[in-house]
Formats: structure tokens, sequence, C-alpha cells
């Protein structure tokens, strides 16, 4: 069985986060240090080969993402870090970023240094206000100390919005625009803040970047998943023992997280599914545990890696009431912007509640059904595409539950 | 070139092209809603999603750039039941009531939800439940029927400047709503009326006044008298089944009499007096040491936009009230005299291409005959309906004259109704005023023409005279911002708030792009050449009225009835 794995909080707990010093003495900015001293596509070159892939959720090839960046001409680019931790039950960048807030900067600053960008920002979640001065504290430590020497950082607060975790509505959001995503191509790389070519990347991955370039990729590349190789932080919440968080390489199972790691479902009862990745994720039936974390093995159940958050809900949860709940969540997030998710979510949980109030007929749960294919393939952004995944996946796996409730 | 292949047929587009304009180039028509061929891409209704091998998710044919080797399919069942059902969803949410709506048949909407075939709509009918705005009784917004395109927003914003109106709240709660969420009347609105024509559906329209201009006609105790603006004739045509520029002007006149108009006048015939007075004002502020450059002030839009956003400008402005508004102190005056009618009982109705000339009528300074110098003003879309409703058959109808005193009209007055017209008519007039020769040729193609600002120069008697033309307020913006620096090279611009000109105002036939502007403009110009005068100064009731009433231009009858005053807006949420 699989064993914890601390790459992104290696520093958790044995540092103090205001003290730079305390980072420096464990080794910390020796990395950017080393990536400075390398060429830049040799640096993105390395990146690519640890295979590391965005930790936000969309699982792209950072490696790679950087590369555009850094080949796109332009007379200023952007680093930005996604600290828009918005799903509901996750709260791994918050661990970072309150624990050892240089992990990040340092990974910023060697990607700002890889693509040839002079300004970055970390786009906080709206709901981490203390976490302003403890960033702002890094940030000036490090400035001081001559490691943003060409790169600067400022924070920015988000006020909320959960599409603004997206990262083209994150870009408007920063630009001081209404948190609307926008439509891609063209990718922030080629045009991303002001139009310009810009890296967004995760807390967490970039929080794996000093690792990598300090261990070199190959040596990243070989941990876990071949395909999603590294390491993966899940916070666990819900009906289970443990509820923590876990860094674990990405070959763990599901079942392993709930019954390793999570110790099981309390007082005895049953499993009856997880949703793995936020609030945006499928859930899983007992069926399917044996699946892998990792990213691929995950779409291939139709589920997501996702942020990592793991909600466990045990046999006495009345899971078309749990779905209309997220209904409501998603209805209430839509930005408005394109159609099918703007009238799309407030529609699923109108049809939610209905069935889950027993009026429902199975007209209604064949429509829910149409709707959320329809929402996951066309609308805009990632936000309308993912929120019938906990419909779509519920009405799959547990549909006697549905049943159950129809007219 | 890029190389692709859409529903089986191979097609080559010029980078950059996207899907659905590749589609389109090989005969293959993509439904869309938020797309303007004239704005930038949305891609928020997602109505023109395709199947692209390789993607698992659908692609907005407008916003997806076409690729090499590319595999599009645009009408699969997986694209028919995505579309179909993000139609079930707009329409779910917009009212139900087509029937009875301003743009019933004229509707992107409605022609989508006839072309799929839209029969039961499976979700809960439901609608926003907001009032409609008529608080600038030229301009209506209901925005229960708005489907969210952006398309207004684009064009208040990035064509005219104005930034009226923005998205407020998120979700199904997000609404396009004026700035600050106030009523378009204490917003920066300037009544163009151009998002009217962004609007794919019936989310705004004019104020509709015809049930007014009925309870005038069936008042025996009222005549009621008509002008016609320069812009309507040649788009008229448009709303009763004809193209462009078609419906002669004696048949136009014939139609007006025959739904029950007393007595038909042309505002032509004050757009040449506009000449007269704002030529002479020219020549009065170049020899004078007045303040320069001179701006016109036929369009209410621009007028609304200086008063908004440039209040310390407006003795820039030529102090000439617009050929509507001259239109109506004179014809309470001096054509009711000629007349012998009890100016009491004229009802004057304009017929007009703009929404803003309904905000311009019932300022309360335009009562310099003793009376609201207009009464109503009816737009082009206003007039169609009443056609319409009329059954007249504009092909057997016989053509009928104008009525007498202000009818007769130059080619001057014609070009008004394009952008650039009020300057090649001005010139044609202030050339020969000022080196007393004959112009030898009247046509000034410079300043004719969509492009945004246009220049020339034109020498007069050894002074050269620079003129700019502008339209589309974002155009006059940039022209303002050049004054107020001190930086304009200009003696006399030109502003009209519409693109195109008055020939695309708000209150226009609906028009869908700019390729529609021109070819109305073009039908302005042949009209030009059709007219056997084609000078301001050689309109002979244009020399009866100085002869017998005004004197001369810019004299004390003219300083009483064709002159105004500009104030500053004072927007309190700007």
């Amino acid at each position: 069985m699989a064993e914890e794995m601390r790459i992104v909080l290696r520093n958790y707990g044995k540092i103090d986060p205001l003290e730079i010093n305390d980072y420096i003495a464990l080794d910390g900015y020796k990395a950017l240090e080393k990536a400075k001293a390398m060429e830049q596509a040799l640096l993105i070159a390395d990146v690519k080969k640890a295979n590391l892939r965005g930790r936000g959720g969309a699982g792209f090839n950072c490696g790679q993402k950087w590369s555009f960046a850094y080949q796109a001409q332009a007379d200023q680019k952007y680093v930005i870090c996604n600290a828009d931790e918005g799903e509901p039950g996750t709260y791994k960048d918050r661990l970072i970023m309150e624990n050892d807030p240089h992990t990040l900067i340092e990974g910023m600053a060697i990607c700002a240094y890889a693509i040839g960008a002079t300004k970055g920002y970390i786009y906080l979640r709206g709901e981490y206000p203390f976490l302003v001065s403890t960033l702002n504290a890094a940030i000036e430590q490090a400035s001081k100390k001559g490691f943003l020497d060409k790169f600067s950082i400022e924070v920015r607060s988000g006020a909320g919005a959960y599409v603004c975790g997206e990262e083209t509505a994150l870009i408007e959001s920063i630009e001081g625009k209404r948190g609307e995503p926008r439509f891609k191509p063209p990718y922030p790389p080629a045009e991303g803040l002001w139009g310009k070519p810009t890296i967004v990347n995760n807390v967490e991955t970039f929080a794996n970047i000093p690792v990598i370039v300090d261990k070199g990729g190959e040596w990243y590349a070989s941990i876990g998943a071949p395909s999603y190789p590294g390491t993966k932080v899940f916070t666990l919440t819900g009906d289970i023992n443990n509820r923590t968080f876990f860094e674990v390489p990405t070959n763990t199972t599901i079942y392993e997280l709930i019954y390793k790691f999570g110790g099981g479902i309390p007082a005895g009862k049953k499993f009856k599914a997880v949703q793995i990745g936020g609030t945006s994720g499928a859930f899983i039936p007992t069926e399917l545990l044996k699946t892998p974390v990792a990213f691929d093995a995950m779409s291939e159940i139709g589920a997501t890696t996702g942020s990592g958050a793991v909600l466990v809900l045990d046999e006495t949860r009345d899971i078309v009431d749990v779905v209309t709940r997220i209904a409501g969540f998603f209805e209430h997030e839509s930005c408005g912007k394109c159609a099918p998710c703007r009238e799309g979510t407030a529609r699923t949980h109108e049809l939610m509640h209905k069935l889950n109030e027993g009026f429902g007929s199975s007209e209604d749960l064949e429509l829910l059904d149409r709707l959320g294919r329809v929402m996951s393939i066309s609308c805009l952004c990632g936000l309308g595409q993912a929120a019938p995944a906990p419909v779509l996946s519920t009405i799959k796996h547990f549909n006697a539950d549905y049943y159950a409730k129809l007219v | 070139m890029i190389n692709l292949n859409i529903d089986g047929i191979n097609v080559s587009v010029p980078k950059g092209s996207t899907i659905l304009q590749a589609a389109k180039e090989v005969g293959i028509n993509v439904p869309t809603l938020c797309y303007h061929p004239d704005q930038s891409v949305k891609a928020n209704c997602r109505v023109c999603v395709c199947e692209v091998e390789g993607y698992g998710l659908l692609q907005a044919a407008c916003s997806t750039p076409a690729a090499e080797g590319m595999l599009v399919k645009t009408r699969t069942p997986k694209v028919i039941e995505a579309r179909k059902t993000i139609l079930e969803l707009i329409l779910a949410n917009h009212p139900q009531d087509c029937l009875n709506c301003a743009r019933n048949l004229n509707c992107e909407l409605q022609t989508l939800a006839e072309e799929y075939f839209i029969r039961d709509i499976p979700f809960e009918l439901r609608t926003r439940g907001y009032e409609k705005d008529i608080s600038t009784f030229s301009i209506v917004r209901d925005p229960d029927k708005c489907i969210l395109c952006n398309r207004c927003i684009e064009v208040c914003s990035v064509t005219q400047s104005v930034y009226a109106l923005g998205t407020e709240n998120r979700g199904h709660n997000a609404i396009v709503v004026p700035t600050m969420g106030k009523s378009l009347l204490d917003s920066p609105c300037v009544m163009c009326g151009q998002c009217i024509h962004a609007c794919p559906v019936g989310a705004i329209t004019e104020y509709e006044q015809l049930d007014e201009f009925f309870a005038a006609l069936n008042d025996p105790n009222q005549v009621v008298v008509t002008q016609i603006a320069p812009a309507v004739r040649v788009a008229i045509a448009e709303e009763i089944g004809m193209r462009s520029g078609e419906l002669p002007m004696d048949v136009f006149v014939a139609g007006l009499r025959q739904v029950g108009f007393d007595y038909v006048l042309h505002t032509n015939f004050t757009a040449d007096l506009t000449i007269m007075e704002e030529g002479h004002e020219l020549l009065d502020r170049l020899n004078n040491n007045g303040t320069l450059p001179m701006v016109t002030s036929c369009s209410p839009g621009w007028i609304n936009f200086c008063e908004t956003f440039y209040p310390d400008l407006l003795d820039n402005l030529s102090t000439c009230k617009s050929p509507q508004q001259m239109f109506g102190s004179l014809a309470k005056t001096y054509w009711a005299e000629k007349m012998d009618i009890d100016p009491a009982s004229i009802y004057s109705v304009s017929i007009m291409p703009c929404t803003a000339k309904k905000y311009e009528a019932s300022r309360p300074e335009m009562q310099d005959s003793g009376y609201q110098d207009v009464d109503l003003v009816l737009t082009t879309r206003e007039i169609g309906r009443l056609f319409r409703m009329s059954g007249i058959n504009f092909k057997k109808l016989a053509g009928a004259n104008f009525d007498s005193w202000m009818g007769a009209y130059t080619g001057a007055g014609v070009i008004f109704g394009a952008t650039g017209g009020v300057m090649e008519a001005a010139l044609r007039t202030v050339y020969e005023v000022v080196t007393e020769t004959e112009l030898e040729d009247v046509n000034f193609t410079a300043v004719r023409g969509m492009e945004g600002i246009k220049e020339a120069e034109v020498d007069l008697n050894g002074t050269v005279v620079k003129v700019a033309v502008a339209h589309g307020l974002s155009n006059a913006r940039q022209m303002m911002e050049e004054v107020k620096a001190g930086e304009s090279p200009y003696h006399f611009i030109e502003v009209m708030a519409c693109p195109g000109g008055c020939i695309g105002g708000g209150g226009q036939p609906i028009t869908k792009t700019n390729a529609d502007r021109e070819v109305r403009i073009e039908a302005i110009y042949v009209e030009d050449e059709n007219c056997e005068i084609r000078k301001s100064h050689d309109n002979p009731e244009v020399k009866t009225i100085y002869e017998e009433f005004l004197i001369k231009p810019l004299g004390d009858k003219s300083h009483d009835l064709l002159h105004t005053h500009y104030k500053a807006k004072n927007k309190k949420y700007l």
C-alpha cells in the first residue's frame, strides 16, 4: 500500500512561514539559483520532462504551457498564481500558503525566469483575507534577500466568485472587469493578462517547481502514475474518520485514500459514494474505488482528480438531496455569460428540486440527463461544462435513488 | 491559406478565419445569435456549436479558428440536440408574446426557433419580471426580453463610446442595465438608438407613438402636417417589401396623403435652410474670430453626447437648430401665415430615421413658434407599420407632389441623410458665396463613405478651410478630444451620432450590418444626382423665405426661430 509522500508540503510544520531564513535553512531558494544558471529552454525542457500536470483541475502539462509563453514574442509577460481556491471542501492551497509561502514564491520566480516575465500576481481567494499579510510579508522578505530582483509579485484578493478560479475569468478580474471567462483560443500563454503572454498555474503546481528543479524532471516523472506523475494533496471531508489532508503519490487508489489514509467510514456505517475534485466532481460508487486518483484513470471512469477534495458519503445520506444542494450552488455561481450555463444551471436546480421533493417524473429525469449532456459539451467554460457532472454521475451510478423519488 | 473540411466539403480560408467564416465560404449557414458581423466575437450564446474531430467538447463556430486539416461537422445529431436544448433554455426564459412584439417577424431568436422547429418547450416557462424602462420617451428597454448577447453593450461602448449599458448580477439573475442600475434617462444614454439595431430580439425598441398620431388624425380641429427627413425615403422601402431606395419620393408622398396627413412637406427644405444659416455662421466665425472649429448640430444624439461628455465645448457647436426643429418653428409661423392656417390648430409630425429626435422635439426650449414646435416624432419603422396597416399597394399608387412653401428641396438637402452630407452641402454653398464663382464639380467625394473620420481642404479665395467628418460617437469623441487639447487642425467638423449618418439612425428599419448602411448611402447619392438643383442657395422656396420672411441669414428672425443654445447635462452618475 502507498505511503504518504510530501513534496509540496515538504516544509509543513518544519518552518515558521513568516521567517524566510527557516525556508532558506531547508535549502529554500536554491532551486531558483539553480534555475537562473540554466538556459531558459533547458529549464522548461526539464519541467516538461517531469511531466508535471496542472494541479488546478485541467491537468495540462505545465512545461508545455510554459514553453508556449516562452516562445511568444512580447514586450511584457506575466505569471499568475491561481490561489482562488473556491472548490468547496478544498484547502490544499491554503495549507501551502499558510505554512510555506516561500515555496510558492520560489515556484513563481522560477516560472518568471523561464518565460521572461517581470510581473506576477497571486490571485487570492476572497475568503482568505488572513493570508494577505502572510503572502505580502513573504514577498517582502524574498525581495529584501534579492530573490525577486527582476520579478515583482502583487497579491490581489478575489471577491468571492467561484468562476474566478477559471483562469480567463481570473484574468478579467485582475484587469478590473466582471469575472467572466473568455473564449479559448487564444489561450493565456499566447494572449492573457492585458493581452500579453501569461502563465496561470495553481498554487500546488508552483509548489512542485522548486523540488523538480532541485531533483530533476526525471526523478519527478518516476513518482506515482506515469501519465500524471508526482504527488497530489487530498483533503478529506464528510463521513470519514480522518477528516484531514494527505499528500500521496498519484498511483494511490481512491480505496486507499478512504480506507487507509481516511481510516474508513465512522460508526460502522457502509460507504455509499465519494465525490472527488470538488463540487463539480463526479460521484463514484463502491465498484470503482480501485481506480487510481491520477488524472487519466479518473477521466476513464468519468471523474476528475480536480482540486483533490474528497467528500465521502455513508449509506445514510440522501444522494438526490446532496446533488440538489450542489445544483443550487452552481445556479448561484454561474457568471451568466453563456446561455447554456446561465439558463442550464438554474434549470438543473429547478429539476433537481422537483425530483428531490418527490414531484418529478421520469420525463424530468430524462430532461435533466439531456440538459446535463448538452451543458457538459456546449458551455463556454469549465464551470458550465463540469457543473452537470454530479447530476450525470449520480443518475448513472445511483439511478435507484432517483427512481425512488419519482411521482 | 488554411485547408479544412466542413460537412465533407473541402475549403481553403485565410489564416485567422473562424469555422463560421469557413462554413459560409462553402454555403453552410451555421446558426448564430450573439454573433454580429461588425462586432467582436462573443461566443456566449453557444448556438453555433459544431463537432470538430478530436475534440470531446463542441466548438463554437464563431470563435474557433479554422486549423489545417480540421474536420468539422455542423449538423450531427449531437450538434442539433445541443442547439435545440440551448434554444429551449433561452425561450423558456423569454416572454412568449411574439405576436405582439415590436420585433415579430424580424427577430433572430424567433427565426431560430422556427428553423429548429421548437414546438414544446420542456422547461417551465418563466420571465424575469422586470419593468420596461420608458424614462427617455425615445428608447424603450424591456429587460425581460433580453437574451444577454451583449451586442447592445458593445455598440454603446465601443462604437458610440457612451458606456450607458453594462451587466449586473450573476447567473440567471444577470441583466443588462443602464450604468449603475439607474434608468436610461439618468445614465449617459444619448438616445441614438444604435442598441436597437444591435439587439437580436425585441428587448430595445423606440418609444412607439402611433396611437398619438391616430388621435390627432381623428381630431377634426387639427391640421396634421408632416415633414420627412432626408434619410427616410431610401430606407422606408425596406419596411414595405422593397429594396432600399426603391420607393420613389412622389409615391412616398402619395402614401402619406393616403394614410391621412393633410399636408406633406419636407425636412430637406430646412436642410437647405440649415446650410444657409450654418454656412453663414461658419463664415462669420472665420471672419470675426469666433470659436473654431465649428461643429454641426443636426444630430440630436450627438448634441446629447456633447452636452453629456463635453460640456465645456458647447460653444463649438453651431447654434443652428436641427432641420427638424427649424421646420417645427417655421411650420407654425411662416408656413401657417402663408397658408392662412391658425398655428394653434397645426399638429406637426416629423418622420425621422432617429430615436433621439423624439427627445429633441420634447426639449423645453423648442417652443419658439409660441407652441410646441414639433408635436410628434415618428420613426421610419413606425411609418412602415402605418403603411403596412394601411393596405396600400405602393406599386400601384400614383405619385403626388409636396405641398408648397416648405416642400421644395435640392440635392444638397438630400445628402444630409448620409455621413459627410451636411459638410458637402455646406461646401457647395459656402464656396459659391465666398468666391462668387460657380462650382465646376459639386461632388466633394472626399467626405463621403463609411470611413470613420474623413477630412478635406477647400480653398476659398486664398483661405484654406480644413474640414472633417466623423460618424459614430467614438469617432466624434476622438475629434472632440483634439478640440479639447487645442490640437484640432479643423475649422469645421460634421458629426453624426450614428454610423453612416442618419441613414443608419436608430429609427431606421432594423439594420443588421454596416453593409446595409452602405446600400442606403448609395441610394442617397443617386437621389442627389437626380436632383435638378443641387445647391441649397439655389432652392427657390429658400430664396422666397429669405425674401419674404427671414430677410437674411443670421438675421433677427433667424435668431428667434432657427438658432438655439445648449446646456450641460450634468449627469449624476458619470
